[in-house]
């Protein structure tokens, strides 16, 4: 099957990547629950943030932010999945 | 010799040459944690040193037989605070290894909750690093990654691992948590190596 590149990402991407993390869910790795984000354990160091789940406290998230540059780490999380408006036409 | 620097305050001070670019100096310890902190009692703490040939392990009582070194020290936290002549006493990493037998030239240190940072082997030989378990004086409290913590002052500090429990040799350099999720994989505070 022919692919393309990653710029093919825009426009799928930009929605997950502006979600509202409030109402957003996501499967935790280490223990298989889905939960609210909102749920979820916010620890904040000088470091970076740690986001653990609240029912097994794994990391699910990573943020580091620092002048200019910003990383997630999603490495903890299966999946999110994002509320979307009315479902357009699709086949 | 140290050279004169003008701050935001528009004071000049002495630019103390212990101080590496882009560090602050603070009188205090800042707490930065990942985590709820661990309460590990010293009757069920261990450490171990894991090889491709088998597992070295050492209890409280066994760790504080071996020789302690009082450590005078600078540290430097990659969120840009350093303190200067700070005061430790712990184990040497040279006395852990001196009948650990292996050819792996990695490590991953192992935390108490999980935490994991990597330091290649030969930054922790030659009196470069320590597994520390007093700070000032006092027995290093939870907080500070009491009972005790990995002290590798020559890089940043998110490399002493706190509540630190073991450490795995390993092939190649892997990155630990920090280092796989922004952070530099070494962490040389004088080449500023905070980020990837
Ligand atoms: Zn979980």
């Amino acid at each position: 099957m022919e692919h393309v590149d990653g710029n093919a990402l825009a426009g799928p991407l930009a929605e997950f990547f502006s979600f509202d993390a409030t109402t957003a869910t996501a499967r935790c790795n280490g223990c298989g629950a889905i939960g609210e984000l909102a749920r979820a354990m916010v620890y904040r160091s000088g470091a970076g943030t740690v986001v653990r789940c609240s029912s097994c406290d794994h990391v699910l998230a990573t943020l580091v932010e620092t002048a200019g540059r910003a990383w997630i780490g999603l490495s903890g999380i299966s999946a999110i999945e994002v509320p979307r408006g009315p479902a357009t036409s699709s086949g | 010799m140290s050279f004169i620097t003008r701050g935001f305050s528009g004071r000049s001070r002495d630019r103390d040459d212990r101080l590496p670019p882009g560090q602050t100096l603070v009188p205090d310890f800042p707490v930065l944690s990942a985590g709820p902190t661990p309460e590990v009692d010293t009757a069920e703490w261990e450490f171990t040193i894991r090889t491709e040939s088998g597992v070295h392990r050492w209890n409280w009582d066994e760790f504080m037989a071996l020789a302690i070194e009082d450590v005078d020290t600078d540290i430097h936290c990659v969120t840009h605070w350093s303190k200067l002549g700070t005061n430790w006493r712990g184990v040497s990493l040279d006395t852990l290894f001196e009948h650990v037998e292996t050819e792996r030239e990695f490590v991953m240190a192992h935390s108490y909750g999980g935490y994991t940072t990597n330091v290649p082997l030969d930054e922790l030989l030659g009196g470069k690093a320590w597994v520390a378990f007093e700070f000032d004086g006092e027995p290093l409290e939870p907080e500070h990654g009491g009972p005790a913590r990995l002290l590798v002052p020559h890089l940043y500090f998110w490399k002493s691992a706190k509540w630190v429990r073991g450490l795995l040799m390993m092939d190649e350099d892997e990155p630990g948590f920090w280092e796989q999720n922004g952070y530099h994989l070494h962490g040389d505070p004088w080449t500023e190596e905070r980020y990837w």
